[in-house]
């Protein structure tokens, strides 16, 4: 059992910021376009989940594109992400903050409003 | 470095890595060697040619007579709880005592792993042999029983190798070319991809090709 701890230590990430459901982030994601070509796209929005434990914990992170809601999940201690910027911390009641999915601009932005 | 075709390990266990394009990739985590050279075969005296290898250190205390007799001719401080031959080409280019790590073996892409499956003890057809189980309400009564075994007065008997239910699992298993994700010679790790046939900390041969 230790070998496993050890070897998803190793991988495992220390250097994103500490960020909850109801945070709002901006994702730095590297793609990489062609063999050689590699750009950073960043997709901001509210996490709304964090599952799994260890090297294998992912957050969920929602955005409204175009009136169009839009998720994505990454893996947190994924090497694709370039970094994550945490830049509102949000107030949750609640670690899994499904219910935003039926929500739509003005309720939405008032259940994720920021901790004083 | 003397190049040998298997090693004895032990499984540590399943975890998940990322792979060079990010990607989690699932693992089996194997403890392989150092294995211990106890005895030479040669063709000459023996018929084949072969080296015997012993792995994972055990006090004497917990060996029995005849096999201690037998370990302490090669000179050794404690034994071994497992013992194995594996076929070498020149049996001359090994040394009774030598220790064998990964570091002998040059990282290959592709390992076959032959482990021992776990016992599912009598099992029925259904997780047996992969047959569909009946309905299991509206009064069915047909759940997982084994069906049909054969046909009516001809032939009046059931044909052999009918698959029906009995022991299952504990049968040695081999699966071939697994791809080896890492190795760590000073761990005496190696990381191959997806599942290897057996229980945590059971043995393992891991053969190199």
């Amino acid at each position: 059992m230790d070998i496993l701890r050890r070897l998803a230590m190793e991988q495992m990430r220390i250097d994103l910021p500490r960020f909850r459901p109801g945070d709002t982030v901006r994702v730095h994601v590297k793609i990489r376009e062609t063999e050689e070509k590699e750009r950073i796209q960043v997709f901001e929005g509210v996490v709304i989940s964090r599952k799994g434990s260890g090297l294998s914990e992912t957050f969920t992170v929602r955005k409204i594109s175009y009136g169009v809601g839009v998720e994505r999940i990454f893996p947190v201690h994924s090497p694709r992400i370039e970094k994550v910027e945490l830049t509102q911390e949000g107030r949750h009641n609640r670690s899994k903050l499904y219910y935003l999915r039926g929500l739509r601009g003005k309720a939405m932005r008032q259940k994720i409003r920021s901790r004083s | 470095m003397s190049n040998i075709s298997g090693m004895m390990g032990r499984k540590v266990g399943m975890t998940q890595v990322f792979s060079d394009e990010g990607q989690m990739v699932p693992v089996t985590v194997l403890e392989v060697g150092p294995c211990t050279v106890l005895q030479k075969k040669i063709a000459d005296r023996d018929g084949y040619n072969a080296v015997q290898l012993g792995f994972c250190k055990r006090p004497w205390s917990r060996i029995n007579l005849p096999q201690q007799g037998h370990m302490k001719k090669a000179g050794l401080a404690s034994g071994f709880r497992h013992v194995r031959e594996i076929r070498v080409d020149d049996p001359d280019a090994f040394e009774v005592g030598q220790v064998i790590t990964l570091k002998d073996v040059e990282v290959r892409q592709l390992v076959d792993v032959v482990g021992t499956t776990k016992g599912r003890g009598f099992a029925g057809t259904v997780k047996r042999h992969g047959f569909s189980r009946g309905p299991m309400g509206h009064g069915s009564k047909h759940h997982r029983a084994v069906g049909s075994t054969g046909m009516s007065a001809t032939p009046s008997r059931v044909i052999k190798g009918k698959k029906m239910p009995g022991r299952m699992g504990g049968d040695r298993c081999t699966i071939k070319n697994y791809l080896v994700i890492d190795v760590r010679p000073e761990e005496n790790i190696i990381l191959v991809k997806g599942g290897v046939p057996g229980a945590v900390n059971q043995m393992v041969h891991v053969r190199f090709k």
